[in-house]
């Protein structure tokens, strides 16, 4: 464990762990009243504690740790990949790996539909996956829409899961990584914020491969150049 | 000092082996050695809770299965849940429940399954460091790791992580589990002979015991996801 | 149809899989003997990321009345919750009943344990070989899985002894006697393709498999078919498949 001293103004605090250090959960980051706890972490006494598996992030006062893993927890306005798994009369069960099903309801979609003359399943059926945006989530209530215009059903293309924590690399800044790895293969992806991406294209298998890496690499510096490297090495567009 | 059937020290434990991540399929894992016993846990959620019956409301409920596999026993034990099993399932979740935030994703479930396979004293404990190792491997947030050790007393002297032939002799077996950090004790149980005062050196020897496996287990989460 | 099922079985009808595989292809598999102290026998078995380990224990019984010198074989498989979110707790499913009655067959028609030499007192006493396989991680393709686990366990075990009434597990001396290694191929159909070690995706794709076990002399031993229906033409280039497969598995074996 590395300890370092910080100077503030008023007085001495104690870092008894550094930004970007992993941590454990209950690893003490820092004994200080001077800094505030933020995403996953919690205060004990004067000690802020990492609640979570993860590394540290230092921003400002404001501690927190950037989790290494985890289900997906949704968020309103997500976009997710979800799976139907059941159709109701009012609307769809669907599945998005995340601690509960979500339902889509009839309003939830752009087409008007008389429910007396066209069954729902015509619509959706079990089994399709659609790209679909978080409208509710409050309790166990997690609601989705298809309004939105990015909203589809797939056709065809694959499903490729990773772990949804892992999702910001594989966007990258200002969607820089996911915007290579289009670039780079020619295909279409669409990155559902539960992990489940979708990809389309000549070079699909490349895609996922750029993808897993991304997701195994998270953690690392140069990621970026990596990701390059492997997409030029492997027959991609220069 | 007594010399113990392997030749260890009376505060020494058997050799310690602790993987995290061990199985593809599930949220979180770990595969713990304490000498030739063997456990290996896996976490699975926080997830919808079937039947929705055993939901609670405003928090999400931890389900722990202990299960001792037919081959790990000298003499072969049957596959299912049996009385002994059903009580170290609920001792196990009440071990490792004060460590958890359950408040956060009501109605759902962490579902926590521990197969021993390979069983020479020390099962629960064993099963409850792998445990422990899971669950901060499957990111569920949590105040503190939970490591678990027995100590107890032969003859005069105190000894921690009995096996073999030494929990025949002894004249108590205390399993415990502790929160380092916060210096909790999650798991108690004894079984035996042994006076008040007596109690306290076991108890002390098995929590500074849990500090060294505590180390252990970072080292595994660290060596999983920092390569 | 799901479009993951779709896009699995549209490479497939073109030969290929989503891991890159040809049809015939196995993953890597990794055998580790000896894995559990106390068991007679043990092995530790991966393809890829299915994982399995088979405990063989022994004990002394009674023998089964129509074959009273002759040693008992029990074969038990749990699909333990820890393998799978899909698995649950309680009673055996009949995925796993199956798993274990196809192992079964697979060593007990092969006659791969001399069980006649387990015979302690004709009519009385018998040894019993449990053997139980454990699913630790599942993707796919089991029961070939835990028939290579099992197979090697066997091939591994040595006997506890049985002196004055008592099994002495600490004084093991002899080898089990076991003679042949039958091994087990399933054999997956996928849009009208065949493959071996198939992954769970695949399993979900899949129109139909068939598992053959095949005994060192080339003769099959068991069958087990699965899913939809298959022609005359068909099964028979299953079962090619699955004796060129068996030959190179068979080897794996030591």
């Amino acid at each position: 464990m590395t300890e370092n001293v910080l100077k503030t103004d008023n007085s001495q605090t104690k870092m008894l762990k550094n930004d970007k250090d992993f941590v454990v959960p209950g690893d003490e980051i820092v004994k200080s009243m001077e800094y505030l706890p933020g995403r996953n972490c919690f205060r004990e006494g004067d000690s802020l504690i990492s609640k979570r598996l993860g590394l540290v992030n230092i921003n400002n006062r404001v501690i927190s740790v950037i989790p290494l893993s985890g289900v997906y927890l949704p968020k309103v306005g997500d976009m997710v990949i979800g799976e139907v798994k059941d159709v109701q009369s009012n609307g769809w069960i669907i599945n998005m790996h995340a601690p509960y099903m979500a339902f889509l309801p009839l309003s939830g979609i752009k087409e008007f539909v008389d429910t007396s003359k066209t069954s729902l399943s015509k619509i959706f059926g079990v089994g399709d996956f659609l790209y679909a945006k978080i409208s509710g989530a409050s309790g166990d209530s997690l609601q989705v829409s298809m309004q939105d215009n990015m909203c589809r059903k797939f056709r065809s293309g694959q499903i490729v899961k990773i772990i949804s924590v892992k999702v910001p690399r594989v966007i990258g800044k200002q969607g820089s990584m996911i915007n290579l790895i289009k670039d780079k293969t020619g295909c279409r992806i669409n990155v559902g914020q539960n992990g489940f991406i979708w990809i389309e294209g000549e070079k699909e298998e490349l895609a996922k491969n750029a993808i897993k890496l991304v997701e195994q690499e998270s953690h690392t510096d140069g990621l970026t150049d990596k990701i390059s490297a492997l997409l030029e090495n492997k027959g991609g567009k220069k | 000092m007594v010399k113990r059937e392997d030749g260890r020290k009376p505060d020494e434990m058997r050799p310690i082996e602790i993987k995290a991540g061990v199985i593809k399929n599930a949220d979180g894992s770990a595969m713990v050695k304490f000498g030739k016993t063997i456990a290996i846990a896996a976490v699975y959620g926080p997830r919808a809770m079937h039947p929705r019956r055993m939901q609670e409301p405003d928090r999400t409920v931890l389900r722990c299965r202990y299960s001792m596999v037919p081959f790990s026993t000298t003499d072969r034990c049957r596959p299912g849940p049996s009385r002994r099993s059903t009580e170290i399932s609920k001792v196990t979740r009440e071990a490792l429940e004060p460590a958890l935030f359950l408040d956060e994703i009501p109605k759902t479930v962490i579902d926590v399954f521990i197969d021993v396979i390979a069983a020479d004293a020390g099962t629960r404990t064993t099963g409850i460091n792998a445990a422990s190792v899971a669950l901060a491997d499957a990111g569920i947030p949590m105040r503190d790791l939970v490591a678990s050790v027995a100590a107890g007393k032969i003859g005069k002297e105190v000894m921690v992580d009995l096996a073999g032939k030494e929990e025949e002799e002894t004249s108590c077996d205390v399993p415990i589990a502790y929160m380092p950090r916060s210096k909790q004790v999650t798991l108690l149980q004894m079984d035996g002979d042994i006076p008040v005062k007596d109690f306290n050196d076991v108890l002390k020897m098995a929590t500074k015991s849990c500090e060294q496996i505590y180390k252990k287990q970072k080292e595994a989460l660290g060596e999983r996801w920092i390569k | 149809m799901n479009i993951q099922e779709q896009f699995i079985k549209d490479l497939a009808s073109k030969g290929n899989r989503n891991d890159g595989r040809k049809e015939k292809d196995y993953r890597e598999i990794i055998i580790e003997k000896d894995v559990i102290p106390k068991a007679e026998g043990s092995a530790r078995v991966k393809f890829g990321d299915s994982e399995v380990i088979v405990g063989v224990k022994m004990g002394v019984g009674a023998p089964f009345g129509d074959k009273p010198d002759s040693g008992v074989m029990m074969i038990g498989a749990e699909l333990s919750p820890i393998a799978s979110p899909d698995f649950e707790t309680g009673p055996p499913r009949e995925d796993s009943i199956e798993l274990a009655r196809v192992v079964d067959r697979g060593i007990r028609e092969s006659k791969m344990i001399d069980l006649e030499k387990l015979c302690i007192e004709k009519g009385e006493k018998v040894w019993m070989v449990f053997i139980d396989i454990q699913i630790i991680n599942h993707d796919g393709n089991l029961i070939d899985v835990a028939a290579l686990a099992a197979v090697t366990a066997l091939h591994n075990s040595k006997m506890p002894t049985y002196e004055k009434d008592v099994v002495n597990y600490e004084k093991k001396t002899k080898k089990l006697p076991v003679r042949f290694k039958p091994i087990t191929i399933t054999v997956a159909k996928i849009s009208g393709k065949f493959f071996v070690d198939t992954t769970l995706e695949e399993e979900n794709a899949m129109d139909s498999r068939v598992s053959v076990a095949i005994k060192d002399d080339g003769n099959i031993c068991a069958v087990q078919k699965g899913g939809d229906s298959l022609t005359e033409s068909e099964i028979h280039q299953i079962f090619d498949l699955a004796s060129e497969k068996a030959k190179e598995l068979r080897k794996l074996i030591n």
